[in-house]
């Protein structure tokens, strides 16, 4: 039971530390939300800063370029990188996290060749067409029709909160290959690239007003025959490769970041005046926040927990639902909070009066999508009560 | 960092769980009613297996142990709601002759809040000590002394206690760090066996609605049933972090604020014993509203708990404080 940092995880903060100092200085700011050319090309710039300095694909085996980091650094490492408000993922966030670790495992030598090292250098995005109108939370039920014809595939459908769509070069495409098969035992995983002719991209706008993800129509695309990864019907094992890259750890910077914000609003209630004192003077109000610090203290204990236990065993926990759910409703109740600190200056989207008005609502809109992106809550419970618990399983 | 159990911590544990499992089984807390929870022979075999030495030096006939074997202890030991002044006594090795080896039985006031009566003596007629805990310091009466009475009807029956009218001073064995040192360990204790208390209740919830049926199937088919028994696991295994986080902080003070691991810890796991508590019993339907299942017990002994060593309101204002502090 040592939460003690050993000396080598400590020179390697230092010297991340010292690196994203000047990186993030030298590297200027945001660009608009919905200025995608420019987020492209600011996200790409930085994963090949991470790149050149030996800091892209932390959790990536070295052998296709990654850096094969201790469960333990990659705490440190995502910890460091929101401590310095370093751009984060970004577009890079489909390539990095889930199409190349899935080529990495699952991928011809072509297709690793092809891709894997274009990702890692933030010269391919990616984007990932897996959800459909009817495939939420029942993924596995998805329509859309790939038919082989020689050496394409054509495929026809509709895919849904895509991300990254507008951007992306590639698109990680889950398609029906066998619809007589049972519904996990006909889906293949294909390579989809976004310049084919019959794609349509339609910008879906968020609860924020802006277009983050978008519906991908697909009217007789062919995609060739070579852009299959891992067996054709084998698909749904492919998808779920990658869950062994994903050990706990993929939250840390927001957790992070979250434990500022607390902080942040701590601020704004010192300076708000309710019923003719600061905010921060209602009682209720400072003990809402302490037992919000106390939850994200818990959480990040947790955290600390799963990566240790996953780190022995090689095999991340079922744990990582627990979290999951831990994590996104405690985001939400901090948001609320927040809103309540501002009151009705949160009428107000953008900053006004010197109030972080922007920040909060943004936060706030966003962390909506938190407990149901993912796995909903709803799935998330569904998961403990059955695979950790072992209660009867929903009929499926 | 490896905060994963030790395997030594694991055997230690499993030691005190395969105890409690032939000791203080459900039937024999029943058994305890009549005797406000205290017998001797169970208390001589709990200062045999190191439960107050623990944390002596061994050169003093210890255990010499650190406050992350503490708290797997007593998580261990509130999963069986382990009756008596076990916190007291442990916390009092060391500074009350005799409370180590289990021969001198020691109870204990925490007086932090002294405005809070009526003042409520637990287990005073099982006492040999007792401890008055006060921002100055640390003071020691003799429990037969004072003008006490007996309330008929406890909270929690295996926690009997007795209305005092006046407290004297007392004999003063320590100073103001002291009583903060003190009431910082009993803090993370109290929220060990708070962890346990919570943990066995997902437990006993769970075996629950995988036998029980209505409606042909059994009621932990249901998701209205499985969610309420995840939210249960969630609390469970974050007051699992922050405990162990509390006792891993104490001993090596380098990882962090001992003093806030540790309300955080209080906090988590106070609201995590209640609330799961809460939840057993719905699951269990109507007979968890009977004193037949021991789910009771827990429900009750959670609040004893939650009185202790600071509420999860005053630990919420201290973590406030906190957060603040680091504001400028």
């Amino acid at each position: 039971m040592d939460l003690r940092y050993s000396k080598a995880d400590e020179k390697f903060r230092s010297e991340l530390r010292a690196w994203l100092e000047q990186a993030v200085s030298s590297h200027g700011s945001a660009p608009p939300q919905n200025d995608w050319q420019a987020r492209r090309d600011w996200d790409t710039r930085w994963q090949r800063r991470l790149y050149d300095a030996g800091y892209a694909g932390i959790h990536w085996p070295r052998e296709y370029g990654g850096r094969d980091a201790t469960l333990t650094e990659q705490l440190v490492y995502y910890e460091e990188i929101a401590r310095a408000h370093a751009p984060y993922i970004g577009v890079n966030f489909v390539g990095m996290l889930h199409g190349g670790p899935t080529l990495i495992c699952e991928g011809t030598e072509q297709q690793k060749a092809e891709h894997v090292p274009r990702i890692l250098k933030g010269e391919e995005i990616w984007c990932q067409g897996f959800s459909e109108p009817a495939a939420g939370s029942d993924l596995a039920n998805l329509q859309t029709r790939a038919v082989r014809d020689g050496d394409v595939y054509r495929v026809t459908g509709h895919k849904i909160w895509t991300s990254f769509a507008q951007v992306a070069d590639f698109c990680e495409l889950l398609v029906r290959t066998n619809p007589d098969a049972p519904k996990h035992k006909g889906i293949s995983w294909l390579i989809m690239p976004m310049d084919l002719p019959g794609i349509e991209i339609r910008p879906l706008a968020t609860i924020m007003g802006e277009s983050d993800f978008s519906e991908v129509f697909l009217e007789d695309v062919q995609i060739p025959v070579e852009n299959l990864v891992g067996q054709e019907n084998d698909g749904w094992r492919v998808t779920n490769v990658t869950l062994r890259f994903e050990r706990g750890t993929a939250f840390a910077s927001e957790m992070y970041q979250l434990r500022e914000f607390l902080a942040q609003l701590v601020g704004v209630a010192k300076r708000v005046t309710r019923h003719g004192a600061p905010a921060w003077e209602d009682r209720v109000l400072r003990r809402e926040v302490g037992h919000l610090q106390a939850d994200l203290d818990a959480l990040w204990a947790m955290v600390k927990l799963s990566v240790s236990e996953t780190a022995q065993t090689g095999v991340p926990g079922v744990g990582a639902s627990a979290i999951k759910l831990y994590y996104t409703e405690l985001y939400q109740r901090i948001c609320e909070f927040g809103l309540r600190v501002l009151g009705r200056a949160a009428l107000a989207r953008d900053d006004v009066g010197a109030l972080p008005n922007h920040e909060v609502l943004y936060r706030t809109l966003q962390s909506l999508s938190l407990t149901i992106a993912a796995g909903t809550s709803q799935i998330q419970r569904n998961i403990i009560s059955e695979r950790i618990l072992g209660l009867p399983r929903e009929p499926r | 960092m490896d905060f994963r159990v030790t395997e030594d911590q694991q055997a230690l544990q499993e030691g005190i769980r395969s105890f409690c499992a032939g000791r203080v089984s459900h039937e024999q807390l029943r058994a305890l009613e009549p005797v406000g929870g205290f017998e001797r022979g169970l208390w001589t075999a709990l200062a045999e297996l190191g439960v107050f030495s623990l944390r002596q030096p061994e050169q003093e006939g210890g255990v010499g142990l650190g406050n992350a074997e503490a708290v797997l202890v007593f998580e261990e030991l509130g999963r069986a709601v382990v009756p008596g002044p076990l916190l007291w006594s442990h916390l009092a090795a060391g500074r009350v002759e005799g409370a180590a080896q289990g021969a001198c039985v020691v109870g204990g006031l925490d007086l932090f809040d002294a405005a809070a009566g009526p003042t409520l003596v637990e287990h005073l007629e099982s006492l040999d000590v007792l401890l008055l805990l006060r921002p100055d310091g640390v003071a020691r009466i003799d429990p037969a002394a004072l003008e006490a009475h007996r309330v008929e009807t406890p909270l929690d029956p295996l926690t009997p206690v007795w209305e005092v009218a006046a407290l004297p001073a007392g004999v003063r064995i320590g100073d103001a760090e002291d009583a903060r040192g003190i009431r910082l360990e009993g803090a993370a204790l109290a929220a060990a066996m708070l962890l346990g208390m919570a943990e066995e209740c997902v437990t006993l919830a769970t075996a629950y609605a995988r036998q029980r049926e209505q409606f042909n199937r059994p009621i932990g088919s249901f998701q209205s049933i499985k969610h309420i028994l995840a939210d249960t696991f969630v609390r469970q295994e974050a007051a699992r972090a922050a405990v162990y986080a509390a006792g891993a902080t104490l001993d090596d003070p380098l990882v962090g604020d001992p003093g806030r691991a540790v309300s955080v810890a209080k906090a988590i796991a106070g609201d995590a014993a209640w609330r799961n508590a809460r939840a057993c019993i719905q699951v269990h339907g109507g007979m968890g509203y009977t004193w037949e299942v021991p789910v009771h017990y827990y429900l009750k002994r959670a609040w004893v708990l939650e009185q202790v060593f600071g509420t999860t309101e005053e630990h919420a204002d201290t973590l406030a404080e906190h957060v603040a502090d680091a504001v400028a």
